[in-house]
Formats: C-alpha cells, structure tokens, sequence
C-alpha cells in the first residue's frame, strides 16, 4: 500500500477491483465501512463476480476476467478526453511534459523493438529524449506531439466506451457510471483509493493492470494524498514483510537488487543501481544505493567485508536468469534440481498445472518440508484416488518434514500491508517437536558450516564467513534478527554538520537509514528495516494510537517502513508552492525551515517549496510515470492483451497479436493452452471469507463455515449444460479436472463480448487432500503454466475450462 | 444457562412471583444488515464463545452453511439473491433468536422455569428444566429453537446472557468486523438505528427501516434493513410476526384453566420422562396439550 488501512477511511471514492476485500480481507475492510459511514465514500466494485464486497456496494459493474486493463484504459481515454484531470498536478508532478525518444512507436499491438523469436523487446526506443546538458527534455506547454500526455491521449484513444464494452462485457451505461464516480476526484479535495490483490496480480498482464490504475491516480493528483493512493491488499499476514526482506530470488533485503551474470565488477554493479538525476536539482535517492549494500554486506559478513575485496561482492550469487517458482518448477520437470527445501508454503497446491508440479516434486531426490501442517506438498507421494493419483512405488524422492511453529507460537513482528511492522507476543507453546522456523534453519546453517570446516569445499567462505553472533547459536531470537535487520554503528559516526561531534557511538542500534555510511562503519540487514529497533527500543511493540488530526496516521503506534513514513509521496500532497491541495487533508507542510506535519515528510526536510526538487524521490526524475521508461516488459504503456486461454481466441483491439507478447512461456505449454471450441467458458480461481488458502482446511471452525468444495456458474449456464443447484460437477481444463458441487447464482452472469456470450466458472481454491474439511481437488490442477512477464505470478485467474454434469 | 444471576422477570409455566430486586437496563442488539458482509466471523465466534461444535457438513449448493440452525449452531447467516428495482442484491441476514419482548418459545413452554426472560430481555433458555416436548419451537414464530439429538434439550442463541451479566457484549458483536452488531441498552439501539437509516435514505434506499416488529411486542434484536416494507426479501423473515393463536390461547383467554394445566402437563412430562425417556415425551405431551384446548 501507498497508504495504509486506516486511510480508507479518508477517501470519497472507493474502488475494489482486482480484488474482493469485504471476503478476503473482512477486518480490514471495516475502513471501508467507516468511509462510507463518515464521509459519505461511494463504493464501487468492479469484478466477474458479484462478491460479498459487491453486496454491499453503491454501484457494481461486471467485467470479463482478463480484461482489467481495457477498462481502466477506457477510464484513462474518458479522464483525458472529457478533461476530468488535476491539470495542476499532472503538469508538475508527472511526466506529461516529458518528451519521449524519437524512434519510441505502438503500432498494431506492438511496441518498437519487438524480437518475436524471443518473445521480448529491445527498449532502447523506450526512452526520454535527452538534451545536451544530460537531463531529459520537458515541453511545460503539454503540447509537443511527443510529450507523455500526447503520446498518452493518442495511445488510449482506442479505448472508447464501445470498445471497453465489447472487450470487458460490461454494459456501456455501467462502465459510464464508473468512470462518472471516478472522475469527481479529479478535484483536488477529493480522493479516490484503488484496493486490490491477487485479481491483479494473477494475470499474464497483471503488473500492467496494476500500473494502469497508478496512472488514473497519477492524472487524477490522488497519489500522496490521504484517501488516495495506490493499495495492495496482502494476503498472508506476513507477505508484505516476505518481499521486504527480499524473499524473491531476484532480490536482496530492501528491494536492492542481486547482480546479473555479466555485473562482474562491483563499481559496475553500483553505478548502475546509483541512478543520476534526470532533470536538474533532483534528488535521486537510489544514489544512496551504495550506503544500503554496503551496510547489508557488513550486516552479513562482518568484518570479511572489506573495501579491498568490495564488500564480498564476489560471494553474491550472479543471476543468469530469475529463479521465479515457474522457472525452477521447469528445471525441476527437467530433472536439473536433486533438492527442494519448501518452508512455510505448499506448491504442490499453490502453483499451477499441479500435475507437472507433482511430477517435478517425483524428480527430486529430496524434498524438505518446513511448515506447521501436513501439507499436500508434503504428501505428493501418496495416493488419494482421483484427488492425487500417483504410483508411490514409482517415486523415488525422499521427504523430510520440520514441524514448525505458527505464529501464535513465537514472538516477532509481521508486516501488514500497510508496511506497518506491529510487534507479537507468543501466545502458546508448540505442540510435540515443532521449532521455531529461524532454529530449524540455524540448524542447517551450524551443520552445514561444521562440513565445510571439517571437509572444506570449492567455495567455503560465504558459508564460513556469515556473519552468526546470536546468544543461542541454534536459536536466534527474534530480538537479536530485528536488531540486526535496524542496523547499528560499527565504530563512532562523526556528525556531518560537525564532524568533531560523535552522532553515533560505536555499538549503537541506528536511528535509521539516513545514518548508513558506504564506508564500511555501518552494518544493516534491511535498509528499508532502519528505525524498527532503535538505542530507544522497540519501535514496532509501540501501541499509542493519538490521532491528532483525525487522518489516522498514529505515529506512534508500531513503525511504518520507510522512517516510520504512513503515506508515500507525501510531498505530493502540497502543490509546489507548499500549500495543501486539500486543506482537510494536511498531511506535511513547510514551517519556514523544514516540512514537518503528521506524517513522516517523503522529501528532504530542509528543500523548500518552489525549489527544483519534485516530489517522487525515490525515481531520478523525481516525477511519477505516466509513461514507464523501459521499466516493463510489454511497453512503456500498457496495453489490453488477453489471457493465454481466452475465450474469444482474438483480440478486438488487435487481431494478430492475442495475448503478452513478452511474456515467458515455456516449451509445451503454448502448444497444451485450452482453446474455445473445447473448453468453452472463462474460469477464474479465488478465495472465500471462511478459509485461508490451503490452511484453515485444518481447523475444524473454518471447516465447518465452509465443508466441501463448489464451484459458481450462472442461471443461464446451468440451464444450457442441465445443471441444478447442488447437482455434481466435473470441471476440465487441458491439465486435469476437479469434480465439485454446483453453485448456481445469479451473482455470475453471462457477458456479451464482441458479440458472443461468454460464460464465467467460478472455482474457489481451498481444498484439497489433507486436513479436516471434506477432502476435495486442488484447484490448481486446472490452471495454466504461465506468469506475468515481470514477476512470474501465475496466471490463476483467468483460463479456459469445460463443465459438465456427472450423471 | 442457569449459570447467571440476571434479574428474572418471567419464567415458563410457574405462578410464584420472579425475583426482582435490581433494577437492570434492557438492552438489545441491533443488526444491520446492510453493512454485513456475510463474513461468519459471527458465526465462528458463537461457536468459540459458547463451546458448540457443529459437524463438518456438506455444500448443498448454496453459501449458506451449516445451511440451517442446530442446537449446535444458534446462528448462521442466510444468503438471499435478490433482484430489486436497484438490479441484484445480495442480501445477508444474520438469523438467530430474535429475543422478542413477548416470547412465544416461553408462553408454550410447559415445563417450569425451561425458558426465562430477565429484566434485560434477553429470553434464555435453562436446559435442566427441558423436558425436550419441543413446544417452544412451535411457539416461536421466527423458527429458532433446535431440539438437540444428542440429549433432547432444546438449545437457541442465549444472546450471550454470561457475558452480558457481567458486563461485556455478545460474542457475535464483539467479534464482527464491519460494525454491523452493535450492542447497548435499547434506547440507544433505537438511536443508533434511527441514525443509520437516514444515511441509508439519503444513500436512495428510500424504504429503509427498523425490525422491531409489534406482534411480539418488539424485539431484543432488531435489523437495519434496507428494504423495511419487503422483510420477506430476507430469507423469509416474517413480516407481521405473532404468536400463534393455540398458544395465545393457552396462556390468554384459557388462563383459569392453565395453571391447572401446567401442574397435569408438569407432573404428566415427569412421569413420562421417567418411565420412557425423553423422546416419547413430546407425542404425549401433544396429545395432553391438545386436550387441554
Ligand atoms: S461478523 Fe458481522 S459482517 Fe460478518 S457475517 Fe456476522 S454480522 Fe455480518
């Protein structure tokens, strides 16, 4: 989240899409209800389903699955050309007047630069066109035929309500509406906030679709703004702090990024990371990126880091290619892996096509389960019928299961999706030979570390080298890895304003990231982490919830990474001369020397306003993107392309390119996609109010709220197929079927698109062979091999599958 | 739940004056149901507070479940798809004991002191005093009273008498997310809801309104509806609800003959449970209901 839970409740339009927050983040969502009970909120859901948040909503508009970007690119083409824009805003704190590169082109579904046989694009077109003083060249004027907005205008002026209709199904008035709801925010006293999860991200076009709404909220002036924003809503309690600490195999804690296999030179490695303003008096502040790899490498390897051999940069590990779940799935299917270990999650349930998943596990020469349950993953093995119809005496792997504690049972902060690290208590003991997940591992490390001392190796020393100073060797606690991940001084800290003063003694807890040094006199394990345990203590056991302003930014209640920051881009909530675009709404301003406020300014403190400094920080031209540069893989704009199993086998915007032209696919599976003639309707996976993924399955109340596994069609569709409330269903897709109960609702409804009807299957993933509930088919034996082109996240929610009763 | 020290105002099937002593505020709980989201959490939270457990069922087809009230469940959220003049809605009642002021489970019940209503309101049941005849679910004319199969007692939402008595709201309201129960004297509720359904006017539900229905002399726990003049839209919850005429006629008109009956139906279901037991008690007790008329 930009912003954070609480600051729903500040917006005057509320948009879910993408997402289903009243099912699947019910606490949460209580912000929406005060929204609409205090200020007045309308609240719009846009989704294939009318979901128990649309149940509730001012208005609902039905959209095909797939099809997000169509609509919200209808959005852009109604903003711009019914001029309901904050031009204010867009015009200082965008890269509208930025001018694009002149050989930059779009044309019939394709970007310039397009290399067809490796399905991705050469960017260099992708670019500002650069003036001779080295900045990029602005036209204030917005007029340049060039310009972002230009180029944005022209690029969406496909996008007309006709088409948004005939791509999406959803009724013209409908989708007229919404925009109509949305555009009262353009005004700079109104709000409007995006929630969304997995609906966006589980496409082939997913972090398009996500980028596509950033760009309504950078045209309507809402990003910095309380009540705006742009809102990830994470599913596990602790998924924001997975991809904080860097858990991502293409990323290092803090979003610092691992070197690629040709970045053999440190400096290299740097300078590209350091990025240079591109206009003039702009901050950059990724030009700090040394001071946060360094201190990672001393938080690491102590001190074996050394300027001589550049922080052990050598010891980093080169990425020829990212090692995404897909990618080693694939290599596992190929028989190149002997070992998985799996902690805390389930993939045999979790990834796609679940039977080239189980296939690969049957690879292995050994599997290692790290998790509280019993999971399928760790069953793959055995044989449960139709649910998991394998051999066991023809697999060979050997299963290892680590019992591991739950949360409840372990001290430690989780954080939520609003970047708050909020402190926990256990509150219970493990059962029977459960340990703590960080003992588990530190017990693999300690054997693994007395190997290579006793054996040596080919490559000892990062292993020998890590840094492991923890009280209890077999047991760091989840104080000592919070001190560490906050960083703290490795000899005395001169002051920079007055070097003959100390601002940090050596040994000290840091106060955060402002005070890491690329010198190799400060250790931090996560850069973004600084602040969460200080020389003052705990930060994140805070618990003070004074709202002062009533906006709901508690300072003082837990920490909020970055410097305890509660909405990014703030700076963005004054206009450039420092005045508050919303009065009501004042988040910081300048007191003559400094930004200060109730919240964390998101600017350097001491930059007055009217100076040439803009808002958006953390990019070198301190402006937000309208137009992403080469930072996306399909195009700088996104652009609607269909599902890899699309139901109308065309897309109406153009026909000969269908669906992400750069996204990966691996050999056999473009070939094995479903096609409309045999599997007919539209299927999308998601989850219910009553289970958590494939957990709660385990516990007897959540099995009791919601038994045995259904699916969702419509009337019509029962009707067509003879199916009746309750009937048996078997549904197929090329990679397996399920067989299901039959919900039939009229919360789903055909869709007329382009002239056809598409019919939506509706398939909620929580089942599956272990646990209490009714045992049940892993949703996932239905779905595609394929992700998003830049994250890889599997294509769950939108594919081709057949329904039929069984008699 | 005899467990309470609540102040007692009426009893099933006894003369002897209740205790009355205190003076305690009636309370009530208002639903509304237009800010549910049909989460269950409430549903979880009856289950942990009260220690019940359903079994583990099956889909019948429908989001509803368990798809109907147990002695093991005493509440479960029912889901109505509805199309309106404002298109399709999806209406989510949260159903249970209604509490009513004028409890029709307590006038039929013939076993003394099984059912109760304190000065609160709140109607509860004291199972040690069942005689499992299952009368107060024919006297309910809302349906929520489950005989239990386990041990013939009959079992409903005791809108969480333990916790209120010591001051603490219900389970349910406790635990629901989105603020859709709340919990206070009745007055307040009455407040509370009158404001909401103004914003809901304001919002375009023009018929939007309190449950609170006379029939039974109003209830403790009262709905927010969206559509107040169509409640049936609710998954059938009545729009006029009374008492049945057999037990007003019971405890009205034929009140001379009532005690008397109370004693004959008290001794005869005593009788009866100790010679065969619980189960074929009920028939009996019919019969002797039915003669009483
Ligand atoms: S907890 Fe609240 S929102 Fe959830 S189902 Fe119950 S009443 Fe509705």
């Amino acid at each position: 989240m930009t912003n954070h839970w609480v600051d729903i409740k500040n917006a005057n339009v509320i948009i879910v899409m993408g997402g289903n927050a009243a099912e699947a983040h019910p606490c949460g969502f209580k912000w929406v209800t005060e929204a609409k009970a205090h200020n007045k909120a309308t609240f719009i859901v846009v989704d294939p389903r009318f979901t128990r948040s649309a149940s509730v909503a001012d208005l609902y508009a039905p959209l095909r699955t797939g099809t997000d970007i169509a609509f919200l690119g209808g959005v852009i083409n109604y903003l711009l050309s019914s001029d309901k824009i904050q031009h204010d805003y867009v015009k200082a704190y965008t890269n509208a007047p930025f001018i694009v590169a002149a050989g930059y082109g779009f044309d019939d579904g394709l970007f310039s630069g397009y290399d067809a046989a490796g399905r991705k694009y050469d960017k260099a077109s992708w670019a500002y066109e650069m003036g001779l003083d080295g900045y990029a060249r602005v036209d204030e004027t917005l007029q340049h035929p060039r310009c972002v907005l230009q180029l944005l205008k022209t690029h969406y002026s496909r996008y007309t309500p006709e088409m948004v209709s005939a791509i999406c199904g959803t009724p013209k008035e409908t989708f007229l509406k919404v925009c109509e709801a949305i555009a009262t925010t353009s005004v700079p006293n109104r709000t409007l906030t995006f929630m969304y999860a997995l609906g966006w991200t589980q496409h082939s076009v997913g972090s398009q679709m996500i980028r596509t709404a950033a760009m309504v909220q950078l045209l309507l002036g809402n990003m910095g703004m309380a009540g705006g924003g742009m809102n990830a809503l994470r599913g596990h309690s602790n998924i924001q702090g997975l991809t904080d600490l860097g858990l991502l195999s293409d990323l290092l804690p803090g979003y610092l990024t691992m070197p690629r296999e040709q970045e053999t030179d440190y400096q290299g490695y740097i300078d590209k990371r350091a990025l240079k303003p591109l206009r003039p008096g702009q901050m950059s502040y990724w030009q700090n990126y040394a001071k946060f790899h360094v201190s990672l490498m001393k938080a690491w390897f102590g001190d074996a880091a050394t300027r001589e051999n550049n922080w052990c940069y050598d010891w980093l590990p080169k990425l020829d290619k990212v090692y995404d779940v897909l990618q080693v799935f694939e290599l596992m299917h190929q028989g190149k892996l002997n070992g998985y270990f799996c902690q805390g999650f389930n993939p045999l349930a979790a990834f796609p096509h679940k039977a080239k998943i189980g296939a690969a596990l049957a690879k292995l020469k050994y599997l290692v389960v790290i998790d509280p349950l019993a999971t399928e993953t760790s069953c793959f093995w055995e044989n449960y019928g139709d649910l998991n119809d394998v051999n066991p005496a023809t697999i060979q792997t050997e299963v290892i299961r680590l019992p591991s504690t739950c949360f409840a049972e372990e001290n430690g902060s989780l954080t939520n999706s609003g970047r708050w690290l909020q402190w926990h208590y256990k509150g219970a003991e493990p059962p029977g030979e459960a340990k703590p997940d960080a003992d588990i591992i530190a017990g693999i490390f300690l054997k693994l570390r007395e190997l290579y001392q006793k054996e040596g190796g080919v490559f000892p020393d990062p292993i020998l080298n890590l840094t492991w100073n923890y009280r209890i060797p077999r047991s760091p606690s989840a104080q000592e890895l919070a001190m560490e991940y906050n960083g703290r001084a490795i000899a005395d800290l001169p002051d920079p304003k007055d070097p003959t003063k100390v601002l940090v003694q050596k040994g000290q807890q840091l106060d955060g990231f402002a005070q890491l040094r690329d010198d190799g006199t400060t250790a931090c394990g996560c850069w973004i982490y600084s602040g969460a345990w200080t020389e003052k203590g705990n930060m994140m056991a805070r618990r003070d919830n004074s709202d002062p302003s009533g906006l709901g930014n508690t300072l003082g209640w837990a920490f909020a990474w970055p410097a305890n920051r509660r909405i990014l881009y703030n700076r963005a909530s004054c206009d450039p001369s420092g005045k508050p675009w919303d009065p009501k709404r004042r988040l910081i301003g300048w007191d003559g020397s400094k930004w200060s406020g109730v919240d964390v300014p998101d600017f350097k403190p001491d930059v007055p306003p009217g100076d040439a400094m803009d808002p958006f920080i953390m990019l070198p031209e301190g402006v937000g993107r309208l137009f992403a540069l080469d930072k996306m893989a399909e195009g700088p704009f996104p652009e609607h392309y269909e599902p890899f199993e699309t139901p109308i086998d065309t897309n109406l915007l153009h026909p000969k390119v269908i669906s992400n032209p750069a996204a990966r696919v691996f050999k056999g599976d473009l070939e094995a996609f479903g096609k409309g003639t045999a599997f007919p309707y539209a299927a999308t996976t998601y989850r219910l109010t009553e289970h958590f993924h494939f957990w709660t399955k385990h516990t007897g109340l959540a099995a009791i709220m919601q038994p045995e596994q259904f699916v969702e069609i419509s009337e019509e569709l029962a009707r067509e197929k003879g199916i009746k409330v309750g009937d048996k269903v078997k549904v197929s897709s090329p990679r397996g079927f399920i067989k299901a109960v039959a919900v039939v609702t009229r919360r789903i409804r055909p869709l007329q698109v382009g002239g056809k009807t598409v019919h939506h299957v509706g398939i909620p993933l929580h089942w599956g062979f272990t646990g209490v509930a009714r045992r049940g088919y892993l949703a996932n034996i239905l779905t595609p091999f394929v992700g998003d082109a830049n994250t890889q996240t599997p294509e769950f929610k939108s594919f081709l599958v057949n329904i039929e009763k069984i008699s | 739940m005899a467990l309470q020290s609540l102040d007692i105002i009426r009893r099933s099937a006894t003369t002897t004056p209740s205790p009355g002593q205190r003076k305690t505020p009636e309370v009530a709980k208002l639903i509304d149901v237009t800010k549910c989201i049909g989460c269950k959490a409430c549903q979880v939270a009856c289950m942990e507070w009260n220690d019940t457990r359903d079994r583990i069922g099956t889909n019948h087809g429908v989001l509803d479940n368990p798809v109907d009230l147990t002695a093991d469940s005493w509440t479960v959220m029912r889901f109505a798809e509805v199309v309106t003049e404002r298109g399709l809605e999806w209406l989510i009642r949260k159903d249970g004991c209604m509490h009513c002021a004028d409890p029709g489970c307590l006038k039929a019940c013939p076993a003394p002191g099984a059912v109760v209503q304190y000065a609160s309101g709140i109607v509860d049941f004291h199972e040690e005093n069942c005689i499992g005849c299952g009368y107060c679910i024919t006297g309910c004319p809302f349906n929520i009273p489950r005989l239990s199969p386990k041990d013939s007692k009959v079992y409903k939402c005791t809108l969480c008498s333990d916790r209120v008595v010591a001051g603490v709201e219900p389970a349910c309201a406790k635990t629901c997310p989105t603020g859709a129960i709340v919990f206070g004297t009745k007055e307040d509720m009455l407040r509370h809801a009158e404001e909401r359904i103004g914003e809901l006017k304001e919002r375009g539900f023009a018929r939007a309104g309190l449950y609170d229905p006379k029939g039974v002399g109003g209830t403790h726990v009262m709905y927010v509806l969206h559509h107040a003049d169509k409640p049936e839209l609710y998954s059938g919850l009545p729009k006029d609800p009374a008492i049945g005429p057999a037990v007003e006629l019971w405890k009205g008109a034929a009140k001379p003959l009532a005690a008397l009956g109370l004693a004959l139906v008290g001794a005869g279901a005593f009788f009866h449970y100790v010679t065969k037991g619980p189960n074929e008690v009920s028939g009996e007790i019919e019969k002797e209901f039915d003669d009483e008329k």
